[in-house]
Protein backbone atom coordinates (compact mmCIF):
# COMPACT_ATOMS: atom_id res chain seq x y z
CA UNK A 1 0.00 0.00 0.00
CA UNK A 2 2.95 2.40 1.20
CA UNK A 3 4.71 2.44 -2.05
CA UNK A 4 2.55 2.50 -4.81
CA UNK A 5 0.48 5.78 -2.75
CA UNK A 6 4.59 7.20 -2.56
CA UNK A 7 5.37 6.89 -6.27
CA UNK A 8 1.73 7.92 -7.02
CA UNK A 9 2.53 11.16 -5.41
CA UNK A 10 5.88 11.40 -6.80
CA UNK A 11 4.79 11.09 -10.34
CA UNK A 12 1.88 13.25 -9.88
CA UNK A 13 4.16 16.13 -8.81
CA UNK A 14 6.34 15.31 -11.29
CA UNK A 15 3.48 15.85 -13.89
CA UNK A 16 2.48 18.92 -12.24
CA UNK A 17 5.45 20.10 -12.01
CA UNK A 18 6.20 19.55 -16.30
CA UNK A 19 3.03 21.07 -16.77
CA UNK A 20 3.59 24.35 -14.66
CA UNK A 21 6.81 24.64 -16.74
CA UNK A 22 4.92 24.25 -19.62
CA UNK A 23 2.30 26.63 -19.44
CA UNK A 24 3.98 29.37 -17.34
CA UNK A 25 5.52 30.21 -19.92
CA UNK A 26 5.67 34.27 -19.63
CA UNK A 27 1.99 36.07 -20.70
CA UNK A 28 1.13 32.91 -22.41
CA UNK A 29 -2.25 31.63 -22.25
CA UNK A 30 -2.25 27.94 -22.54
CA UNK A 31 -5.33 25.36 -21.46
CA UNK A 32 -5.22 24.22 -18.06
CA UNK A 33 -3.83 27.53 -16.68
CA UNK A 34 -6.20 29.68 -14.10
CA UNK A 35 -6.65 32.24 -11.98
CA UNK A 36 -7.60 33.83 -8.80
CA UNK A 37 -9.79 36.78 -8.64
CA UNK A 38 -11.49 38.42 -5.86
CA UNK A 39 -12.15 41.89 -4.29
CA UNK A 40 -10.56 43.68 -1.15
CA UNK A 41 -12.31 45.40 1.05
CA UNK A 42 -12.31 47.99 4.21
CA UNK A 43 -14.49 46.76 7.26
CA UNK A 44 -15.18 50.25 8.69
CA UNK A 45 -14.79 53.88 8.18
CA UNK A 46 -11.64 54.76 5.74
CA UNK A 47 -8.83 56.76 8.01
CA UNK A 48 -7.79 59.83 7.06
CA UNK A 49 -5.16 60.31 5.37
CA UNK A 50 -2.69 63.07 6.33
CA UNK A 51 -2.04 65.78 3.33
CA UNK A 52 1.84 66.29 2.65
CA UNK A 53 3.12 69.81 3.06
CA UNK A 54 6.03 69.79 0.04
CA UNK A 55 6.82 73.54 0.37
CA UNK A 56 10.25 72.69 1.09
CA UNK A 57 10.44 71.80 -2.67
CA UNK A 58 8.74 74.85 -5.03
CA UNK A 59 8.83 72.25 -7.93
CA UNK A 60 6.96 69.39 -5.83
CA UNK A 61 4.46 72.41 -4.32
CA UNK A 62 3.15 73.59 -7.52
CA UNK A 63 2.65 70.49 -8.84
CA UNK A 64 0.12 69.74 -6.42
CA UNK A 65 -0.91 73.52 -6.18
CA UNK A 66 -4.67 72.65 -7.09
CA UNK A 67 -4.06 68.83 -6.04
CA UNK A 68 -2.53 68.50 -2.35
CA UNK A 69 -0.88 65.57 -2.35
CA UNK A 70 -1.87 62.91 0.89
CA UNK A 71 -0.57 59.82 2.37
CA UNK A 72 -1.20 56.78 0.92
CA UNK A 73 -0.94 54.32 3.44
CA UNK A 74 -4.68 53.01 3.66
CA UNK A 75 -6.22 53.80 -0.18
CA UNK A 76 -10.25 53.04 -0.11
CA UNK A 77 -12.12 53.62 -2.92
CA UNK A 78 -15.29 53.05 -4.22
CA UNK A 79 -17.31 50.59 -2.35
CA UNK A 80 -15.05 50.13 0.47
CA UNK A 81 -12.22 48.80 -2.20
CA UNK A 82 -8.79 48.92 -0.90
CA UNK A 83 -6.22 49.68 -3.63
CA UNK A 84 -3.08 48.56 -3.26
CA UNK A 85 -3.15 45.38 -1.69
CA UNK A 86 -0.80 43.01 -2.61
CA UNK A 87 -2.01 39.44 -3.30
CA UNK A 88 0.59 36.62 -3.66
CA UNK A 89 0.64 32.58 -3.33
CA UNK A 90 1.92 31.92 -0.36
CA UNK A 91 1.64 27.95 0.14
CA UNK A 92 1.01 25.06 -2.19
CA UNK A 93 3.51 27.26 -5.51
CA UNK A 94 6.07 24.66 -6.69
CA UNK A 95 8.20 27.84 -8.00
CA UNK A 96 7.75 28.61 -11.67
CA UNK A 97 10.91 27.94 -13.48
CA UNK A 98 10.25 31.24 -15.52
CA UNK A 99 10.13 34.12 -14.02
CA UNK A 100 7.74 36.83 -15.44
CA UNK A 101 9.24 39.11 -18.47
CA UNK A 102 7.14 42.09 -18.15
CA UNK A 103 8.96 44.65 -16.42
CA UNK A 104 7.06 47.20 -14.28
CA UNK A 105 7.82 50.58 -13.66
CA UNK A 106 7.88 52.80 -10.49
CA UNK A 107 7.61 56.18 -11.59
CA UNK A 108 8.78 59.37 -9.79
CA UNK A 109 6.04 61.17 -10.15
CA UNK A 110 4.77 64.91 -8.96
CA UNK A 111 7.14 63.86 -5.77
CA UNK A 112 5.09 60.63 -5.42
CA UNK A 113 5.71 57.43 -6.18
CA UNK A 114 3.65 55.72 -8.82
CA UNK A 115 2.37 53.28 -8.12
CA UNK A 116 2.73 53.66 -4.28
CA UNK A 117 3.60 49.50 -3.74
CA UNK A 118 4.76 47.75 -7.09
CA UNK A 119 4.70 43.82 -6.51
CA UNK A 120 6.85 41.47 -8.60
CA UNK A 121 8.71 38.16 -8.83
CA UNK A 122 12.11 37.59 -7.42
CA UNK A 123 14.40 38.06 -10.13
CA UNK A 124 11.95 40.11 -11.99
CA UNK A 125 13.40 43.22 -13.80
CA UNK A 126 11.72 46.47 -12.74
CA UNK A 127 12.26 49.90 -14.07
CA UNK A 128 12.21 52.85 -12.01
CA UNK A 129 11.90 56.29 -13.86
CA UNK A 130 11.72 59.83 -12.91
CA UNK A 131 8.84 62.41 -14.46
CA UNK A 132 9.52 65.26 -12.37
CA UNK A 133 11.87 68.52 -12.97
CA UNK A 134 13.14 68.10 -9.46
CA UNK A 135 16.77 65.20 -8.33
CA UNK A 136 15.32 61.96 -6.68
CA UNK A 137 17.18 59.88 -4.84
CA UNK A 138 15.83 56.05 -5.21
CA UNK A 139 16.52 54.77 -1.73
CA UNK A 140 15.43 51.28 -1.72
CA UNK A 141 16.09 49.65 1.87
CA UNK A 142 16.10 45.83 2.26
CA UNK A 143 17.45 43.81 5.29
CA UNK A 144 20.88 42.54 3.44
CA UNK A 145 20.35 39.24 5.36
CA UNK A 146 17.73 37.73 3.00
CA UNK A 147 20.36 38.31 0.03
CA UNK A 148 18.76 41.27 -1.28
CA UNK A 149 20.93 44.14 -1.17
CA UNK A 150 20.27 48.18 -0.29
CA UNK A 151 21.47 50.41 -2.71
CA UNK A 152 21.14 54.18 -3.11
CA UNK A 153 20.76 56.07 -6.87
CA UNK A 154 20.23 59.94 -7.55
CA UNK A 155 17.92 60.29 -10.13
CA UNK A 156 18.66 64.46 -11.05
CA UNK A 157 15.99 65.69 -14.08
CA UNK A 158 16.46 63.74 -17.10
CA UNK A 159 18.06 60.86 -15.80
CA UNK A 160 17.30 56.87 -17.36
CA UNK A 161 15.76 54.89 -16.17
CA UNK A 162 17.15 52.15 -13.58
CA UNK A 163 16.49 49.06 -14.40
CA UNK A 164 16.82 46.71 -11.25
CA UNK A 165 15.85 43.26 -9.29
CA UNK A 166 15.80 41.45 -6.32
CA UNK A 167 17.13 38.27 -5.35
CA UNK A 168 15.03 37.00 -2.78
CA UNK A 169 11.10 37.09 -1.76
CA UNK A 170 10.69 40.57 0.88
CA UNK A 171 8.91 43.29 1.33
CA UNK A 172 11.05 46.63 0.93
CA UNK A 173 10.51 49.85 2.22
CA UNK A 174 11.86 52.25 -0.40
CA UNK A 175 11.92 56.02 0.40
CA UNK A 176 13.54 59.02 -1.25
CA UNK A 177 15.80 60.95 1.20
CA UNK A 178 15.58 64.76 -0.17
CA UNK A 179 11.72 64.42 -0.14
CA UNK A 180 10.72 62.28 3.07
CA UNK A 181 7.60 61.41 2.84
CA UNK A 182 7.60 60.17 -0.46
CA UNK A 183 7.56 56.08 0.62
CA UNK A 184 7.07 53.34 -1.08
CA UNK A 185 7.44 49.33 -1.17
CA UNK A 186 8.41 46.77 -3.35
CA UNK A 187 6.63 43.77 -2.39
CA UNK A 188 9.02 40.70 -4.29
CA UNK A 189 6.89 37.65 -3.75
CA UNK A 190 7.99 33.73 -5.33
CA UNK A 191 5.30 32.94 -7.85
CA UNK A 192 2.31 34.90 -9.55
CA UNK A 193 0.90 38.29 -8.19
CA UNK A 194 -1.31 40.59 -8.55
CA UNK A 195 -2.30 44.10 -6.91
CA UNK A 196 -5.61 45.26 -6.49
CA UNK A 197 -6.56 48.39 -8.29
CA UNK A 198 -8.50 51.40 -6.86
CA UNK A 199 -12.00 49.11 -6.56
CA UNK A 200 -9.85 46.85 -4.75
CA UNK A 201 -10.12 43.98 -7.60
CA UNK A 202 -7.65 42.10 -8.75
CA UNK A 203 -7.09 39.09 -10.54
CA UNK A 204 -3.97 36.42 -10.52
CA UNK A 205 -3.26 35.23 -13.82
CA UNK A 206 -1.10 31.83 -15.11
CA UNK A 207 -2.25 29.72 -11.99
CA UNK A 208 -1.99 26.22 -12.97
CA UNK A 209 -4.26 23.67 -11.31
CA UNK A 210 -4.13 23.13 -7.86
CA UNK A 211 -4.78 24.04 -4.07
CA UNK A 212 -3.37 26.84 -2.47
CA UNK A 213 -2.68 29.08 -0.04
CA UNK A 214 -3.50 32.52 -0.92
CA UNK A 215 -2.04 35.71 1.17
CA UNK A 216 -3.13 39.30 1.22
CA UNK A 217 -0.86 42.16 2.26
CA UNK A 218 -1.31 45.66 3.43
CA UNK A 219 1.56 48.25 4.50
CA UNK A 220 -1.05 49.12 7.34
CA UNK A 221 -3.24 46.59 7.76
CA UNK A 222 -0.85 43.49 7.86
CA UNK A 223 -1.58 40.15 6.41
CA UNK A 224 -4.27 38.04 5.41
CA UNK A 225 -4.63 34.21 4.08
CA UNK A 226 -7.29 32.05 2.59
CA UNK A 227 -7.21 28.58 0.76
CA UNK A 228 -7.98 28.49 -2.78
CA UNK A 229 -8.53 26.03 -5.01
CA UNK A 230 -7.83 26.42 -8.96
CA UNK A 231 -9.52 23.36 -11.48
CA UNK A 232 -7.65 23.19 -14.73
CA UNK A 233 -8.97 26.35 -16.68
CA UNK A 234 -10.69 27.73 -13.86
CA UNK A 235 -10.89 30.16 -11.88
CA UNK A 236 -10.73 30.45 -7.85
CA UNK A 237 -12.47 33.25 -5.73
CA UNK A 238 -11.04 34.58 -2.83
CA UNK A 239 -12.53 37.81 -1.41
CA UNK A 240 -10.91 39.79 1.83
CA UNK A 241 -11.98 42.29 4.11
CA UNK A 242 -9.65 43.96 6.72
CA UNK A 243 -11.19 45.50 9.78
CA UNK A 244 -10.62 49.20 9.95
CA UNK A 245 -8.20 50.46 12.44
CA UNK B 1 1.27 4.31 7.24
CA UNK B 2 0.63 5.10 10.97
CA UNK B 3 4.06 4.57 12.31
CA UNK B 4 5.90 5.96 8.98
CA UNK B 5 3.64 9.40 9.12
CA UNK B 6 4.61 9.43 12.98
CA UNK B 7 8.15 9.28 12.09
CA UNK B 8 8.35 12.02 9.76
CA UNK B 9 6.36 14.27 11.75
CA UNK B 10 9.02 13.46 14.52
CA UNK B 11 11.95 14.37 12.31
CA UNK B 12 9.91 16.98 11.12
CA UNK B 13 9.52 18.46 14.44
CA UNK B 14 13.37 17.94 15.35
CA UNK B 15 14.48 19.73 12.06
CA UNK B 16 12.12 22.48 12.99
CA UNK B 17 12.82 22.88 16.21
CA UNK B 18 16.85 22.96 15.58
CA UNK B 19 16.29 25.77 12.82
CA UNK B 20 14.26 28.04 15.39
CA UNK B 21 17.00 29.43 17.63
CA UNK B 22 19.25 30.25 14.31
CA UNK B 23 19.43 33.67 12.99
CA UNK B 24 17.73 33.77 9.29
CA UNK B 25 20.59 34.16 7.36
CA UNK B 26 22.26 31.14 8.69
CA UNK B 27 18.94 28.88 7.17
CA UNK B 28 19.43 30.92 3.72
CA UNK B 29 22.78 30.64 3.63
CA UNK B 30 24.62 27.38 4.10
CA UNK B 31 28.23 28.77 5.56
CA UNK B 32 30.16 26.58 8.54
CA UNK B 33 32.33 28.05 10.52
CA UNK B 34 35.28 27.13 9.39
CA UNK B 35 34.82 28.58 5.61
CA UNK B 36 34.15 31.72 7.65
CA UNK B 37 37.35 31.53 9.83
CA UNK B 38 39.12 31.22 6.35
CA UNK B 39 38.11 34.16 5.32
CA UNK B 40 41.11 35.89 3.25
CA UNK B 41 42.03 39.47 2.21
CA UNK B 42 44.39 40.72 -0.33
CA UNK B 43 46.08 43.92 -0.49
CA UNK B 44 48.85 44.58 -2.31
CA UNK B 45 51.79 41.96 -1.95
CA UNK B 46 49.61 40.90 1.58
CA UNK B 47 47.64 38.28 2.68
CA UNK B 48 45.12 38.57 5.57
CA UNK B 49 44.04 35.36 7.95
CA UNK B 50 40.92 36.12 9.52
CA UNK B 51 41.91 33.92 12.37
CA UNK B 52 44.94 35.82 12.66
CA UNK B 53 42.81 38.70 13.10
CA UNK B 54 41.27 37.77 15.84
CA UNK B 55 43.48 38.91 18.60
CA UNK B 56 43.81 42.51 17.63
CA UNK B 57 39.79 42.52 16.91
CA UNK B 58 39.28 41.68 20.47
CA UNK B 59 41.79 43.77 21.91
CA UNK B 60 41.20 47.05 20.01
CA UNK B 61 37.80 47.00 18.26
CA UNK B 62 35.07 44.66 20.32
CA UNK B 63 34.51 47.79 22.69
CA UNK B 64 32.40 49.11 19.87
CA UNK B 65 31.45 46.59 17.11
CA UNK B 66 31.31 43.92 19.60
CA UNK B 67 32.18 40.47 19.50
CA UNK B 68 29.80 39.15 17.22
CA UNK B 69 30.43 42.10 14.41
CA UNK B 70 27.21 43.33 15.14
CA UNK B 71 28.41 46.94 15.55
CA UNK B 72 26.53 46.33 19.45
CA UNK B 73 29.86 46.71 21.69
CA UNK B 74 29.53 47.86 25.38
CA UNK B 75 30.01 51.70 24.40
CA UNK B 76 28.21 51.47 21.44
CA UNK B 77 25.21 52.68 23.58
CA UNK B 78 26.63 55.94 24.83
CA UNK B 79 27.04 56.54 20.98
CA UNK B 80 24.58 59.25 20.16
CA UNK B 81 24.04 59.75 16.30
CA UNK B 82 24.20 61.91 14.47
CA UNK B 83 27.11 63.82 16.49
CA UNK B 84 28.22 60.01 16.92
CA UNK B 85 27.59 57.71 14.01
CA UNK B 86 26.56 54.19 15.70
CA UNK B 87 29.29 51.55 15.14
CA UNK B 88 29.11 49.82 11.97
CA UNK B 89 27.56 46.14 12.16
CA UNK B 90 29.98 44.30 9.96
CA UNK B 91 27.46 41.40 9.46
CA UNK B 92 25.27 43.93 7.06
CA UNK B 93 28.01 43.66 4.36
CA UNK B 94 27.11 47.30 4.40
CA UNK B 95 29.65 49.97 3.52
CA UNK B 96 30.06 53.63 3.58
CA UNK B 97 33.51 54.08 1.78
CA UNK B 98 33.72 52.12 -1.36
CA UNK B 99 35.53 52.34 -4.35
CA UNK B 100 32.78 50.21 -5.94
CA UNK B 101 29.47 50.56 -7.34
CA UNK B 102 25.99 51.15 -4.74
CA UNK B 103 24.71 47.92 -3.77
CA UNK B 104 28.40 45.96 -4.28
CA UNK B 105 30.85 44.84 -1.73
CA UNK B 106 34.01 47.28 -1.43
CA UNK B 107 37.45 45.72 -1.80
CA UNK B 108 39.35 44.80 0.29
CA UNK B 109 41.55 47.59 -0.23
CA UNK B 110 38.90 49.62 0.64
CA UNK B 111 38.37 48.27 4.31
CA UNK B 112 42.24 48.09 4.65
CA UNK B 113 42.11 52.13 3.73
CA UNK B 114 39.24 52.63 5.97
CA UNK B 115 40.56 51.09 8.85
CA UNK B 116 44.13 53.25 8.50
CA UNK B 117 41.59 56.64 8.09
CA UNK B 118 39.88 56.34 10.44
CA UNK B 119 36.49 58.12 10.34
CA UNK B 120 35.95 61.61 11.33
CA UNK B 121 33.50 63.54 13.25
CA UNK B 122 32.81 59.43 14.91
CA UNK B 123 34.44 57.73 17.56
CA UNK B 124 36.85 55.40 15.11
CA UNK B 125 40.37 56.95 15.42
CA UNK B 126 42.82 56.50 12.99
CA UNK B 127 44.13 53.43 13.48
CA UNK B 128 47.49 53.65 11.80
CA UNK B 129 49.71 52.11 14.70
CA UNK B 130 48.86 48.82 13.05
CA UNK B 131 51.74 47.14 10.78
CA UNK B 132 50.30 46.92 7.00
CA UNK B 133 49.90 43.01 7.96
CA UNK B 134 47.72 43.40 10.89
CA UNK B 135 45.61 45.63 9.13
CA UNK B 136 44.65 43.24 6.42
CA UNK B 137 44.72 40.79 8.82
CA UNK B 138 41.73 42.52 10.55
CA UNK B 139 40.42 42.89 7.38
CA UNK B 140 40.24 39.41 6.84
CA UNK B 141 38.37 39.27 10.25
CA UNK B 142 36.13 41.80 9.26
CA UNK B 143 34.91 39.87 6.31
CA UNK B 144 34.15 37.15 7.88
CA UNK B 145 31.19 38.31 10.11
CA UNK B 146 29.20 38.87 7.22
CA UNK B 147 27.48 36.18 5.22
CA UNK B 148 28.19 38.12 1.91
CA UNK B 149 31.77 37.82 1.73
CA UNK B 150 32.19 34.56 3.71
CA UNK B 151 29.45 32.96 1.10
CA UNK B 152 31.59 34.03 -1.92
CA UNK B 153 30.18 37.45 -3.37
CA UNK B 154 32.74 39.32 -5.19
CA UNK B 155 33.38 43.07 -4.62
CA UNK B 156 31.76 45.39 -7.48
CA UNK B 157 34.22 46.49 -9.92
CA UNK B 158 35.88 49.64 -8.90
CA UNK B 159 34.74 52.83 -10.64
CA UNK B 160 37.12 54.03 -13.03
CA UNK B 161 38.64 57.65 -12.15
CA UNK B 162 40.31 59.46 -14.93
CA UNK B 163 43.73 61.62 -14.14
CA UNK B 164 42.61 64.83 -12.50
CA UNK B 165 42.60 67.77 -14.78
CA UNK B 166 44.09 71.31 -14.33
CA UNK B 167 41.62 73.21 -12.64
CA UNK B 168 40.53 76.06 -14.55
CA UNK B 169 38.07 78.88 -13.95
CA UNK B 170 36.17 77.72 -16.66
CA UNK B 171 35.84 74.26 -14.60
CA UNK B 172 35.01 75.70 -11.44
CA UNK B 173 31.79 77.27 -13.46
CA UNK B 174 30.99 73.73 -14.77
CA UNK B 175 31.19 72.32 -11.57
CA UNK B 176 28.55 74.97 -10.68
CA UNK B 177 26.26 73.98 -13.21
CA UNK B 178 26.48 70.30 -12.36
CA UNK B 179 26.03 71.28 -8.78
CA UNK B 180 22.56 73.23 -9.41
CA UNK B 181 21.64 70.13 -12.37
CA UNK B 182 21.89 67.35 -9.88
CA UNK B 183 21.09 69.75 -7.14
CA UNK B 184 23.33 68.64 -4.53
CA UNK B 185 22.24 71.83 -2.46
CA UNK B 186 18.79 70.12 -1.42
CA UNK B 187 21.06 68.41 1.31
CA UNK B 188 24.18 70.00 1.34
CA UNK B 189 22.95 73.63 1.28
CA UNK B 190 23.83 76.15 -1.57
CA UNK B 191 27.12 77.29 0.12
CA UNK B 192 27.63 73.78 1.48
CA UNK B 193 27.16 74.09 4.68
CA UNK B 194 25.00 71.29 5.66
CA UNK B 195 21.37 73.59 5.35
CA UNK B 196 20.00 72.52 2.90
CA UNK B 197 15.73 71.98 2.36
CA UNK B 198 16.20 68.51 3.22
CA UNK B 199 19.02 68.24 5.73
CA UNK B 200 17.34 68.24 8.75
CA UNK B 201 15.32 65.19 8.08
CA UNK B 202 17.80 62.87 7.35
CA UNK B 203 17.95 59.37 8.57
CA UNK B 204 20.40 56.32 7.90
CA UNK B 205 18.85 52.68 6.81
CA UNK B 206 18.42 51.65 10.33
CA UNK B 207 16.40 54.57 11.21
CA UNK B 208 18.80 56.98 13.05
CA UNK B 209 19.86 60.45 12.63
CA UNK B 210 22.74 61.56 10.37
CA UNK B 211 23.72 65.08 9.15
CA UNK B 212 24.83 65.62 6.00
CA UNK B 213 28.52 66.85 5.19
CA UNK B 214 29.33 70.51 5.82
CA UNK B 215 31.94 71.78 3.96
CA UNK B 216 32.57 74.66 5.33
CA UNK B 217 33.57 73.49 8.89
CA UNK B 218 36.48 72.44 8.00
CA UNK B 219 36.07 69.11 8.98
CA UNK B 220 37.25 65.98 6.87
CA UNK B 221 35.05 64.03 4.76
CA UNK B 222 34.43 60.85 6.25
CA UNK B 223 35.86 58.61 3.34
CA UNK B 224 38.88 60.76 2.52
CA UNK B 225 39.73 64.41 1.99
CA UNK B 226 41.56 64.16 -1.11
CA UNK B 227 40.43 65.36 -5.03
CA UNK B 228 39.92 61.56 -5.90
CA UNK B 229 38.66 60.83 -2.69
CA UNK B 230 35.92 63.34 -3.01
CA UNK B 231 35.27 62.39 -6.86
CA UNK B 232 34.81 58.81 -5.39
CA UNK B 233 32.19 59.59 -2.87
CA UNK B 234 29.85 60.98 -5.03
CA UNK B 235 30.52 58.85 -7.63
CA UNK B 236 29.58 55.33 -5.46
CA UNK B 237 27.18 57.17 -2.96
CA UNK B 238 27.76 56.34 0.85
CA UNK B 239 25.80 52.79 1.07
CA UNK B 240 23.63 52.84 4.64
CA UNK B 241 22.97 56.66 4.30
CA UNK B 242 20.81 58.71 2.23
CA UNK B 243 24.16 60.11 0.08
CA UNK B 244 23.22 58.30 -3.28
CA UNK B 245 25.24 57.55 -6.11
CA UNK B 246 25.83 59.80 -8.95
CA UNK B 247 27.58 57.77 -11.48
CA UNK B 248 24.74 57.07 -14.15
CA UNK B 249 24.18 60.97 -13.98
CA UNK B 250 27.78 62.92 -13.92
CA UNK B 251 30.03 62.01 -16.38
CA UNK B 252 33.96 61.13 -15.47
CA UNK B 253 35.03 64.52 -16.66
CA UNK B 254 31.89 66.62 -15.31
CA UNK B 255 32.94 64.83 -12.31
CA UNK B 256 36.09 66.75 -11.78
CA UNK B 257 34.38 70.22 -12.52
CA UNK B 258 32.37 69.17 -9.32
CA UNK B 259 35.21 68.41 -7.19
CA UNK B 260 36.56 71.70 -7.39
CA UNK B 261 33.93 73.69 -7.58
CA UNK B 262 32.92 71.57 -3.81
CA UNK B 263 36.38 72.35 -3.34
CA UNK B 264 35.69 76.02 -2.93
CA UNK B 265 33.34 75.66 -0.37
CA UNK B 266 36.01 74.09 2.18
CA UNK B 267 37.92 75.96 4.32
CA UNK B 268 40.77 74.40 3.29
CA UNK B 269 42.95 76.45 1.08
CA UNK B 270 42.89 75.54 -2.46
CA UNK B 271 43.94 76.30 -5.48
CA UNK B 272 40.29 76.33 -6.76
CA UNK B 273 39.20 78.51 -3.81
CA UNK B 274 41.25 80.97 -4.45
CA UNK B 275 40.52 80.78 -8.14
CA UNK B 276 36.26 81.17 -7.09
CA UNK B 277 37.57 84.51 -4.76
CA UNK B 278 38.49 86.12 -8.13
CA UNK B 279 35.68 85.20 -10.13
CA UNK B 280 33.71 86.24 -7.89
CA UNK B 281 31.26 82.75 -7.82
CA UNK B 282 27.30 83.45 -6.27
CA UNK B 283 26.10 80.71 -4.73
CA UNK B 284 23.20 78.59 -7.16
CA UNK B 285 20.02 79.85 -7.08
CA UNK B 286 17.67 77.28 -5.14
CA UNK B 287 14.66 78.47 -6.41
CA UNK B 288 15.84 78.52 -10.16
CA UNK B 289 13.57 75.71 -12.25
CA UNK B 290 16.14 72.52 -12.21
CA UNK B 291 18.36 72.83 -15.71
CA UNK B 292 16.90 70.51 -18.39
CA UNK B 293 18.46 67.02 -18.30
CA UNK B 294 22.08 65.88 -19.49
Amino acid sequence: MKSPCKSLVVLSSVVLLCCAALILGPKVSAAGEGKISGTVKLDGTAPHMKGIDMSKDPFCAKAHASDPGHLETVVVGSGGGLQNVVLYISEGWSGSPTVATNVPIFDQKNCMYTPHVLAMDVNQKFSVKTSDATTHNIHPNPNPMTGNIPWNQSQPPGAAAVEKSWKAAEVIPVQCNIHPWMHGWFVVVKGPYATTDDSGNYTINNVPPGSYTVTAWQEDLGSQTQKVTVAAGGAGAANFTFKAK
Amino acid sequence: MGTELRKWSLLLGAAAFLALPLPSWAQLTTIDLAQKLNTEAHVGKLTGHAKAGAADYRRYCVGCHGDLGDGNGEVAQWLEPPMWPKPRNFQLGVFKCRSTPTGTLPTDQDLFDAIGRGFDRSAMPIWNTFTNQQRVDLVAWVKHFSPRFSGGEKPGDPIQIPPEPEVTPERIKAGRDVFARVQCWKCHGVQGMANGPSASTLTDDLGRPIAAFNFAEGSRPKCGDTDKDIYRIFMTGLDGTPMPSFADNIKPDEAWDLVFYLRTFMAQNSKAKAMAKQLGLKPVDPNAPAPAGQ
